[in-house]
């Protein structure tokens, strides 16, 4: 009883990082790092005074966005996004099925693995606007380039989120359909494919969600579609019509959001 | 009918798992397979069906030698040996009758199966199994929904629409309460009676192995230690399997339970299916 009363052990929480010297030495060096990174930022505070007045013209030039004048090419330029977004999403898709099984370590064989972790490894190791540059200058200007760039960018994120998804799955489930002797392919439909789906639907609308505002982006750099008509009217000073450009891809991309992510709820 | 002779798995970790094991089932009859966790008896009914590939020794069943067939064969091999699974193993999300159906798979082309045509035999027979179990009414239904007996249930009429010439039985009651237990036990029983059909049950639970099957081989660390009917079962060779331990009330309990044969009689009314399916 009295050892009860009078014992108390300490605790304090103990530290991520346990070597002291290692964890001052790292919390030291982030922080004078920190400080010079700031140190050689230059910021000229009398430029950014007089810049102020010129920041707010421009802002002003956007208003009001002007839908009219330059409709047609909008139009257009809409028309190719939604195409050049669902082809890619569709055509990526497609793709990386393959990929992607042959991508996951429990069911494919080394060599096979190997050579689908290297499609998707250079698939995803560029940015979509560097791929976009790239095929620009392979296809020429044009939604072509976009489509392009977008499956294949698609195929490195569908692919490699398959493949993980298939190394997560049950196992017992896939053996027991094994067991009754199905082939191949009859063993991929009944004890994997079940097993994926839901997620892999839920995935395949994010990606076309992606795809779209990627879409924009890709036009800017010669990919076409709605991307290419926000560029032109930037060059040509018409900022009205761009802000009406801004918009409507605002727009677009809360229909396209919230209606991916409703069938995504509804799918899971 | 089937002959297991020196099977010996040794696993890539060097775990010898078995060690020379010799097997003799005959037609019809329903063997228990019991030791404790780690002793081989998954390996050895996952050796039948090469789930797990056997590092040496021959077996044969009704004269095939399934060590070393090539992987057509071994499909067709596979079709004539049906496997119960140890949590039941069901496609979760897959409807019971796909998941019923799906022991027919080594029966029909990849695209019948893929469309889910399958031949109207096939999904007769489907109904009749189901039906038999008590779960005809859930054949739509997805198998997530079912509860552990019902799945259970499903897993053994999968097993049986292969119309296989040997039931490998793994762990069937791991998960399931004590009365779930029994009648699964019952009804695999019952059902390997019906049809001759030879069985090989491994099952942790030496009560229930000596309610429902004819013969015991008690499995040690890779080697069989017993191999005789269910009476002989004694403390000393219980001792003998699973080591040293008050084994005199797990016997006669056994032989108190073993009296009550209600739960599944063959035609069914409809009050008793229900019960049978959880819905009361």
């Amino acid at each position: 009883m009295r050892n009860l009363a009078v014992e108390h052990r300490r605790w304090k929480k103990p530290p991520a990082i346990k070597r002291a010297w290692l964890r001052w030495t790292l919390i030291v060096g982030a922080a004078v790092y920190l400080s010079l990174a700031l140190g050689t930022t230059h910021v000229n505070w009398a430029r950014v005074w007089e810049g102020l007045p010129r920041g707010i013209q421009f802002i002003t030039a956007f208003l009001p966005p002007d839908f009219t004048s330059r409709w047609t090419e909008i139009v257009e330029g809409i028309a190719e996004t939604l195409w050049m977004t669902v082809a890619a999403t569709v055509v990526g898709i497609a793709l990386s099925v393959p990929v992607g099984i042959g991508a996951a370590r429990n069911i494919a064989p080394l060599p096979v693995y190997y050579f689908c972790r290297s499609i998707l490894a250079v698939s995803r190791s560029f940015q979509e606007i560097i791929l976009a540059i790239f095929f620009v200058k392979l296809f020429g200007f044009g939604p072509f380039a976009g489509f392009v760039t977008l499956s294949f960018a698609t195929i490195g994120f569908y692919g490699k989120l398959l493949a993980e998804d298939i190394e997560d799955m049950d196992v017992s489930q896939a053996e027991a359909v094994r067991a009754t002797g199905a082939g191949w392919l009859q063993w991929l439909n009944y004890g994997v494919q079940p097993q994926v789906m839901p997620r892999m639907i839920g995935l395949g609308l994010y990606r076309l969600d992606i795809n779209f505002r990627e879409s924009a982006v890709v036009g800017i750099v010669g990919g076409g579609g709605i991307g290419a008509t926000l560029n032109t009217s930037f060059d040509r000073y018409e900022f009205d019509s761009a802000a009406a450009i801004i918009l409507i891809i605002i727009a677009i991309v809360m229909a396209v959001e919230y209606s991916s992510g409703y069938l995504r709820r509804w799918v899971q | 009918m089937l002959r297991i002779k020196g099977l010996t798995k040794r696993y890539r970790t060097g775990d010898l798992a078995l060690k020379s094991i010799d097997i003799d089932v005959p037609d019809g009859q329903v063997m228990a397979l019991i030791g404790p966790s780690g002793a081989g008896k998954s390996t050895v009914i996952r050796c039948i069906n090469r789930l797990v590939e056997p590092t040496a020794g021959t077996i044969t069943l009704n004269d095939t030698e399934i060590v070393g067939l090539s992987s057509g064969n071994l499909r067709r091999m596979r079709r004539r040996m049906g496997m119960i699974f140890q949590e039941y193993a069901l496609v979760e999300r897959l409807s019971v009758m796909e998941n019923v159906l799906s022991g027919r798979l080594g029966y029909v082309g990849f695209w019948q199966s893929w469309a889910r045509k399958f031949p109207q035999s096939d999904i007769d027979e489907a109904f009749r199994l189901l039906a038999r179990v008590g779960l005809d009414h859930m054949a739509d239904k997805r198998a997530d929904e079912l509860s552990g007996g019902q799945r259970q249930r499903v897993g053994i009429c999968r097993a049986l629409i292969q119309n296989p010439e040997l039931l490998l039985v793994d762990e069937p009651t791991a998960s399931l309460d004590p009365k779930t237990s029994r009648q699964i036990m019952r009804l695999i029983k019952e059902l390997c009676g019906e049809r001759k059909l030879a069985a090989i049950i491994n099952i942790h639970d030496v009560m229930l192995a000596q309610m429902f099957a004819e013969r015991i081989v008690g499995l040690k660390l890779g080697e069989i230690v017993y191999d005789g009917p269910p009476d002989k079962l004694t403390p000393a060779v219980l001792t003998q399997i699973y080591g040293e331990e008050d084994w005199a009330s797990t016997i006669r309990k056994a032989d108190d339970d073993a009296e009550p044969v209600d739960d599944i009689a063959p035609v069914m009314p409809s009050i008793e299916r229900d019960r049978l399916a959880g819905l009361t």
